[in-house]
């Protein structure tokens, strides 16, 4: 109800100001939760960032099931709420259907392309985000194996390891890597016992870095790489608090600050469809150094990382992208 | 797959497999005493809940045990006054508390913590963790002997061994104690064991504390030993897949560590085989292996176990002649 009343005043605040579009934002997430620590909360992040720095309340809505995908969506665009944005890819198919019955709402969605003109489809370079973890990881590791635990077998989380690999190998060719996949279905963003138990395997077979992207799964791996007294790789939000001295880093994705420019460019009046790519030239993502991990990430890793990201950026380094073709050369 | 590997894969069946082993016995004391027990599931989480919210406030993985079997008793005495003093439909009482735990949980995790149902993660000293016995390290090189006794037998969690132990008790209680001869006949013939002047309503509410009891170490293993924290719908089907192991077992102690060691195998093999390349195939695909369990399972339901033959008075209320 507060956000509703919240809403309602915002409304009232800026009906006079001639060049603000009707901003009203709407977020849709997805099955792991909003409180995933992860994927899901780096979109509320910026939500709750556009709130307080506007005074613009939002509406949200967390899906339970595959089959409300699309309630959601037309619920929310039928209250003319706008910008909607639906995050993760497997709200594509939803977001394409609804986004033509309702022309003039404008929608994003996260981790998808839909072809449309009233969408802004938000897409991340995670290899060149991973790529740099998995240098740091084989400059971590002192068995000469690391582990990647991916959330639900889909290219998307392909892309995540694959780019994992190249960096890694960048930096020990000889590097040996475990990939495992919580599951195939939704609910494998969800599932930290499964994660852990992945991890638990892969620390017993010698790895001694772990990189998640498994959402809130990704916790229990990371709690069992802690219990093993060994280090993780956060994914999406900055994880870094989660278990300091064991979390090495994490790659985050910036989902937060799209999401608030997003809401922005349409408090502007500067909004605009199509697909945004969003890599390291951008800082749409990148891996963090804070006051969690300072004892564990030398100055000498992230010099090494921090000019490979230079390389990236200036296109020396290519860094495959899985979804490109649907295969990792490595 | 080498040495290493093997050992691997048969500890992660000992973890894997503690939680069926305990909720399979569970349902054992309920069904041989004539109560269907659907509800396992829900009495695991509601457990699984309990003991890792009182573990967080508390910082005692005791107390959090005890939390954990608190709520699964209440559930089990829920189950239990519907079922035997209502004299109403026990797979209807069953499901009825599976939904509720999920929705309860889930809801008062989210309303105390607000993290989506999840509850806080726990440092270590509010959690059971692996105990290493005297002079499992000075052995480990010692062939076979050395290696099962620090690999095996050592290094895992309290809840683990009880789980193990929880097997040859229930054997003796069941096959050959007065309490148990009344629980199987409760289950068989009630009107006898009514006739003989033993109170069939009393046995049955004993037999589910008892299963009460083992399903909450069963959920509190799961939030507190085996992970760190609770979240939501947690038990994952594990209370349907250890009632499969019952059935499987024909309610016999000994057939239940079986199954549920061949479940709690299989699962873990799908996780080591993971991305493990078969000679002449390839890597084989994750959806593959994952469904590896389960075609397994149908293959020996289908074929191996014989007709199972529940407790004769299983699913019906004892009402007295009149």
């Amino acid at each position: 109800m507060r956000v509703k009343w919240l809403a309602a005043a915002a409304a009232v605040l800026f009906a006079g100001n001639a060049y603000a579009a009707e901003v009203s934002p709407a977020v849709i997430y997805d099955i792991g939760g909003k409180h995933d620590k992860s994927f899901n909360e780096s979109a509320f992040a910026g939500e709750e960032q556009f709130k307080k720095d506007t005074g613009i309340g939002y509406h949200e809505f967390e899906i339970q099931n595959p089959s409300q995908y699309d309630q959601a969506l037309r619920n929310f665009a039928r209250r003319g709420y706008q910008p909607i944005i639906a995050i993760g890819f497997s709200q594509a198919q939803a977001l394409e259907k609804v986004s033509k019955e309702f022309p003039k709402i404008q929608f994003g969605i996260v981790d998808a392309t839909v072809d449309a003109p009233n969408v802004r489809s938000l897409v991340f370079r995670e290899e060149e985000g991973s790529y740099l973890v998995g240098m740091l990881a084989a400059l971590k590791s002192e068995t000469g194996k690391i582990g990647f635990v991916g959330g639900m077998d889909i290219p998307l989380i392909r892309k995540f390891a694959c780019g994992y690999v190249q960096g890694a190998k960048a930096v020990n060719p000889k590097i040996e890597i475990f990939q495992n996949m919580v599951g195939t279905t939704g609910d494998a963003w969800n599932d930290p016992v499964k994660g852990g138990e992945l991890a638990k395997s892969q620390l017993s077979r010698g790895a001694d870095v772990i990189y998640t992207a498994a959402g809130a799964s990704g916790l229990g791996a990371m709690q069992a790489a802690a219990d093993a007294k060994k280090y993780s790789i956060g994914v999406d939000s900055n994880q870094d608090d989660l278990h300091p001295g064991s979390v090495l880093t994490s790659m985050v994705k910036h989902v937060d600050t799209a999401i608030y420019s997003a809401n922005m460019d349409m408090k502007d009046g500067k909004w605009t469809g199509g697909a945004k790519v969003l890599g390291l030239k951008e800082n749409g993502v990148g891996y963090t150094s804070d006051q969690y991990n300072k004892d564990v990430l030398t100055a000498d890793m992230k010099s090494k990382a921090d000019e490979a990201k230079a390389k990236i950026i200036s296109g020396e380094i290519k860094v495959h992208d899985y979804t490109a073709d649907n295969s990792c050369p490595m | 797959m080498n040495a290493a590997d093997f050992l691997d894969v048969v500890n992660a069946t000992l973890r894997l497999s503690t939680p069926l082993i305990l909720a399979a016995l569970a349902g054992l004391y309920s069904e041989r005493s004539g109560i269907v027990d659907i509800g396992l599931e829900g009495k695991m989480l509601a457990a699984a809940f309990s003991a890792a919210v009182i573990a967080a406030l508390t910082g005692s993985a005791w107390l959090g045990l005890l939390g954990g079997i608190a709520a699964s008793l209440v559930m089990a005495m829920i189950h239990g006054y519907a079922s035997i003093s209502l004299r109403g439909n026990q797979v209807v009482s069953g499901v009825a508390i599976n939904f509720v735990a999920s929705g309860l949980t889930a809801f008062f995790g989210q309303a105390w913590f607000g993290e989506g149902g999840r509850t806080p993660q726990l440092p270590m000293t509010a959690r059971f963790g692996e105990i290493d016995f005297p002079g499992a390290q000075a052995v480990a090189d010692v062939p076979v002997l050395g290696l099962v006794y620090s690999h095996f037998i050592s290094g895992h969690n309290l809840l683990v061994y009880f789980a193990f132990l929880a097997v040859p008790a229930t054997w003796w209680v069941v096959q050959r104690t007065r309490f148990g001869l009344r629980l199987r006949a409760v289950g068989e013939n009630p009107a006898a064991v009514d006739t003989a002047g033993i109170s069939v309503a009393w046995m049955r509410y004993r037999a589910l504390m008892l299963t009460g009891l083992l399903c909450g170490v069963a959920g509190t293993y799961l939030s507190i030993a085996q992970s760190a924290a609770f979240t939501r719908d947690m038990t994952a089907g594990q209370g349907y897949i250890a009632l499969a192991a019952l059935i499987f077992a024909k309610w016999k102690p000994w057939p239940v560590l079986w199954t549920c060691l061949l479940f709690g195998f299989l699962d873990a093999l799908s996780i080591r085989l993971q991305g493990v390349v078969v000679p002449g195939i390839g890597a084989v695909p994750v959806q593959a292996i994952q469904a590896l369990p389960y075609i397994l399972t149908m293959i020996l339901l289908a074929g191996f176990i014989g007709k199972a033959i529940p407790p004769r008075a299983g699913g019906m209320p004892y009402v007295k002649e009149r």
